[in-house]
């Protein structure tokens, strides 16, 4: 067996735990742990993958952004010794069912089709040719994309700051 | 293409994951861990992208600008939803999903 | 042909008058509509006396007899290649006859309602239906085909039932007008069915195709029958009942002497002149037809004719109210019209039935028309129907007294007056034919002679009354159609009817037949006796002779109680036994579906509104399950 095929099976192994103990544990920092060995472990994919420039934005984002955020929020709204109750049965019943059935679904489906592999050259991904790409105008250009998402990054911070605000004039905990 | 792992080998994973993600919306009842179970949704439609750009068409690069922008859209989506976990905190002292229920009947 | 084309004013200017009265009779003061009315009436009266004087004077007939003239004529509906409606004004001789008849009548009805309906609250809106009524009749008799003279003749039913119910406000005035509508409505449904046989079988609605002599579109009729009588037959009996239905042949005369209740210029224009001939003209136009290829429905005509005449007289010798009188006189004598196209043959001779028939028509409408605007006077003047109201009145009321009297001998059969010369035609006519009518015929003269001078006597003559306010002649524009009306009787006997209106359009020579002229006189002033001896004074022979005949009389009194059983078949028998059960299951079955699926729907919502939940989580798992499931049925089930 190869070290990539090993690895690959390693990663995937870690990814399906951990994404599972996340949903289920009861403790909420817990859950925002194991969120964050899990988006570590998919940018182990990226890189397993050769697609680098995303792998290294994964971790710089979501594993170093996002789950940042989720846990100041968490230690904002919570007592961290929290402990969860049970989901109540009918949540549980409907969302495994909900699983089981999609999960099932599609992998008869994924599992029965022939996908036919490209024996095309293998495209080098390197900063040059992803920023190039992503900022020219022709056919396969996405700036376009890329203006449109930094107004929508704008807006959201916009958004995020007036929802959070404290109002000035009320008495509030936070 | 990697050598000795097939194509279905990453998407029986990313589906896995899909599904654990919905399955943890569903279950789940304070409003950050479902922001969470969201998160684990997101990441594995991502991984989908990416095997897709690196099997069928490894000379373009279509998939991972999607993923790129999708990563991009999260954080921003991300950000918003804990502004807004923040508010209902400090309005109902307490974020169960079963409180926000303004659109009952 | 030409010059005929501005006889559509004729029927025209009334609708436009009806449209002017009835959008902005309010506007103005009543006065202006009545003003209105009267003078488009009188444009068209003048227009129809020119037709006449053209028609029948200027053209005259060549060889082959008057011809019909068609001046308009358009189609207005086409169904297809074959079946199509044409709407026109045909000229021949009856028609251009019932112009003038009606245009004057009308006019006179106009004339006098400026003073009759003076002060009523509904004046202009009174006018508006006469016009419209004088349109709907005038349309119905220059009718080119039969479905137009079916629209028109509708239309005239309609126009009748607003003017019957004019005081809307009495509930017996609403009943009669129901009552008639409805009556008519009913005799209206053979009509139609009628038509409709005729024209499947022969193709074609229009008049002179049907009436042509010697036609070959009856061919194929000749063959049909059902329960074995042949389809003309059962057509023109069924059209027949639409006739009897508007002329109030029995048994569906009920209707006209509840009309009264409307006011007397009203009777006077529909019920005594105008819409009752619309039965007799209708025969007199499908005449050929009836002649030819159903003979035994023209039996039936001539014995329900003659039925009627003898049933109204009877019953009018004992009622008080004098417009009913006038009324069961009106029905003896359109009996008498019915009787006349019954036993009347076809050409020349022959064809005296439809002679006598048509010309019996003119001058009845002249002298009952004046009989009922006389009535109206002498009710104006005492402000009461009954006759045990009235009496000495003579001394009073001169104008009306004169004319009334004119009117009477005429309708008793006087010589030298017009009453005479049409009845004696009749009465030839019916001696030729069948005996026996001629016999009932002969007899219903001497009792019409004796209720008309019955009435005459009891209201001019009898005891003198003491009268609250004393009653007064009546205003000029009420005496002046009574005296151009009385005119009218005396002279119209004279009209030479033999050569201008007759079966075949053909005029031919008749003299008088003293054999029948000497005793039908005689028996008229037999009746006048009667009436001087028993009402000139006050006396008691009559109440005497009422409780000698008893029950008789109490039944005639009573009508013979047709109305009692009328009501009983339709409240106690058709509305039980048939309008409950439909009214019920319209209620129960139908609303209650449709009741019932509105509450289905509220308790269907009422259970699921629980999915709108507020669940954020509910909401998730519907959207994914729900997508799970199309993508099933998609890959899977519809492959």
């Amino acid at each position: 067996m190869s070290l990539s095929v090993f690895m690959f099976y390693m990663l995937s192994g870690i990814i399906l735990t951990f994404s599972v103990l996340s949903i289920t544990t009861r403790r909420i920092l817990r859950a925002a742990v194991y969120l964050l060995i899990v988006l570590i472990a998919t940018s182990g994919f990226y890189f397993l993958l050769n697609y680098e420039f995303m792998a290294a934005v994964q971790l710089t984002l979501y594993a170093g952004g996002i789950v940042v955020l989720i846990i100041f929020s968490i230690l904002l709204t919570h007592h961290i010794s929290h402990r969860f109750n049970r989901p109540n049965l009918v949540n549980l019943l409907m969302g495994i069912g909900v699983a089981v059935i999609g999960s099932g679904l599609v992998l008869t489906t994924l599992l029965t089709h022939p996908f036919m592999a490209n024996n095309a050259p293998v495209l080098s991904v390197d900063m040059t040719a992803i920023g190039n790409q992503l900022l020219s105008t022709d056919k396969n250009g996405y700036v376009l994309p890329f203006e449109l998402i930094s107004i929508l990054l704008l807006a959201s911070m916009i958004a995020a700051i007036i929802v959070a605000k404290k109002d000035k004039n009320k008495n509030s905990e936070i | 293409m990697i050598e000795g792992i097939a194509i279905e080998h990453f998407l029986v994973v990313s589906t896995l994951m899909f599904f654990t993600g919905i399955c943890g919306f569903i279950i789940r009842r304070n409003l950050i861990t479902m922001l969470m179970s969201v998160e684990l949704i997101l990441n594995s439609v991502n991984i989908n992208f990416l095997v897709f750009n690196r099997y069928l068409y490894p000379d373009q690069l279509q998939g991972h600008f999607f993923s790129l922008f999708i990563v991009g859209i999260a954080a921003a989506e991300a950000s918003v939803a804990i502004a807004l976990i923040i508010n209902i905190y400090r309005n109902l002292q307490n974020i169960d999903v079963e409180n926000v229920s303004e659109m009952k009947y | 042909m030409a010059g005929f084309t501005y006889t559509v004013f004729i029927v025209l200017i009334p609708l436009v008058v009806f449209l002017i009265t009835g959008l902005l009779g309010m506007k103005w003061k009543p006065i202006v509509s009545g003003i209105i009315g009267t003078v488009g009436l009188g444009i068209s009266f003048l227009l129809s006396l020119i037709t006449a004087y053209k028609y029948f004077i200027g053209m005259g007939h060549g060889a082959e007899g008057f011809q019909s003239i068609i001046p308009i004529e358009f189609t207005w509906l086409r169904f297809t290649e074959s079946l199509y409606i044409n709407m026109g004004v045909l000229l021949d001789p009856i028609s251009v006859m019932m112009l003038v008849v009606v245009t004057t009548v009308s006019f006179m009805v106009h004339i006098y309602s400026l003073g009759y309906m003076k002060g009523e609250s509904g004046f202009a809106r009174f006018y508006a239906f006469l016009s419209l009524f004088t349109f709907s009749m005038l349309g119905l008799v220059i009718a080119t085909n039969i479905f137009q003279m079916y629209i028109f003749w509708e239309l005239v039913g309609v126009s009748s039932f607003l003017l019957i119910g004019f005081y809307y406000q009495k509930p017996s005035a609403v009943a009669a007008s129901k009552k008639a509508f409805i009556v008519t409505r009913f005799a209206d449904l053979g009509f139609l069915i009628g038509i409709l046989i005729l024209s499947y079988v022969t193709g074609t609605f229009d008049f002179g195709k049907l009436t042509q002599p010697g036609t070959a579109i009856f061919g194929s009729a000749a063959t049909m029958s059902f329960m074995g009588i042949s389809a003309l037959t059962w057509a023109m009996t069924l059209i027949f009942i639409g006739g009897a239905g508007k002329s109030a042949m029995f048994p569906l005369h009920i209707w006209l002497p509840d009309a009264m209740e409307g006011p007397t210029p009203v009777s006077a224009l529909i019920h005594a002149a105008t819409m009752v001939v619309a039965g007799v003209f209708l025969v007199a136009r499908m005449f050929p037809v009836i002649h030819f290829q159903a003979p035994e429905t023209q039996e039936i005509i001539a014995y329900v004719g003659g039925f009627t005449s003898l049933f109204a007289a009877v019953i009018a010798i004992t009622q008080y109210d004098i417009k009913r009188v006038l009324a069961f006189s009106t029905l003896s004598q359109i009996g008498y019209m019915m009787l006349a196209l019954g036993v009347s043959g076809y050409g020349g001779e022959e064809g005296l039935g439809y002679m006598a028939s048509m010309f019996h028509l003119f001058t009845h409408a002249m002298f009952k028309a004046l009989l009922f605007l006389g009535a109206g006077s002498i009710i104006h003047a005492v402000h009461s129907n009954y006759m045990y109201d009235m009496g000495g009145l003579r001394k009073y009321m001169p104008i009306t007294h004169i004319t009334f009297l004119i009117a009477c001998l005429t309708i008793s059969g006087v010589p030298p007056l017009a009453g005479f010369f049409s009845k004696d035609e009749i009465l030839v006519a019916a001696l030729h034919h069948n005996k026996l009518l001629f016999a009932v015929e002969f007899i219903v003269a001497g009792l019409t002679a004796f209720y008309m001078f019955r009435l005459y006597f009891n209201v001019f003559w009898g005891k003198d009354r003491h009268y609250e306010h004393t009653p007064h002649e009546s205003p000029l524009t009420m005496s002046i159609p009574l005296m151009f009306l009385a005119v009218a009787s005396i002279f119209a006997g004279f009209l030479p009817f033999h050569h201008l209106v007759t079966s075949d359009m053909m005029g031919f020579d008749s003299e008088m037949n003293y054999a029948v002229a000497i005793p039908s006189v005689l028996i008229g002033l037999f009746g006048i006796a009667m009436a001087w001896i028993l009402y000139k004074k006050e006396s008691v022979i009559p109440e005497k002779l009422a409780l000698k005949w008893g029950i008789l009389y109490t039944a005639t009194y009573n009508k013979f109680y047709f109305d009692e059983i009328y009501l009983f078949v339709t409240k106690k028998i058709i509305f039980n036994y048939i309008s409950r059960p439909v009214a019920w299951f319209d209620r129960h079955v139908i609303d209650g579906f449709m009741v019932g699926i509105g509450m289905t729907t509220e308790k269907v919502s009422y259970r699921i509104k629980g999915m709108q939940s507020g669940q954020l989580q509910h909401y998730a798992f519907m959207f994914v399950a729900g997508t799970l499931a199309l993508t099933l049925s998609m890959l899977y089930f519809l492959k």
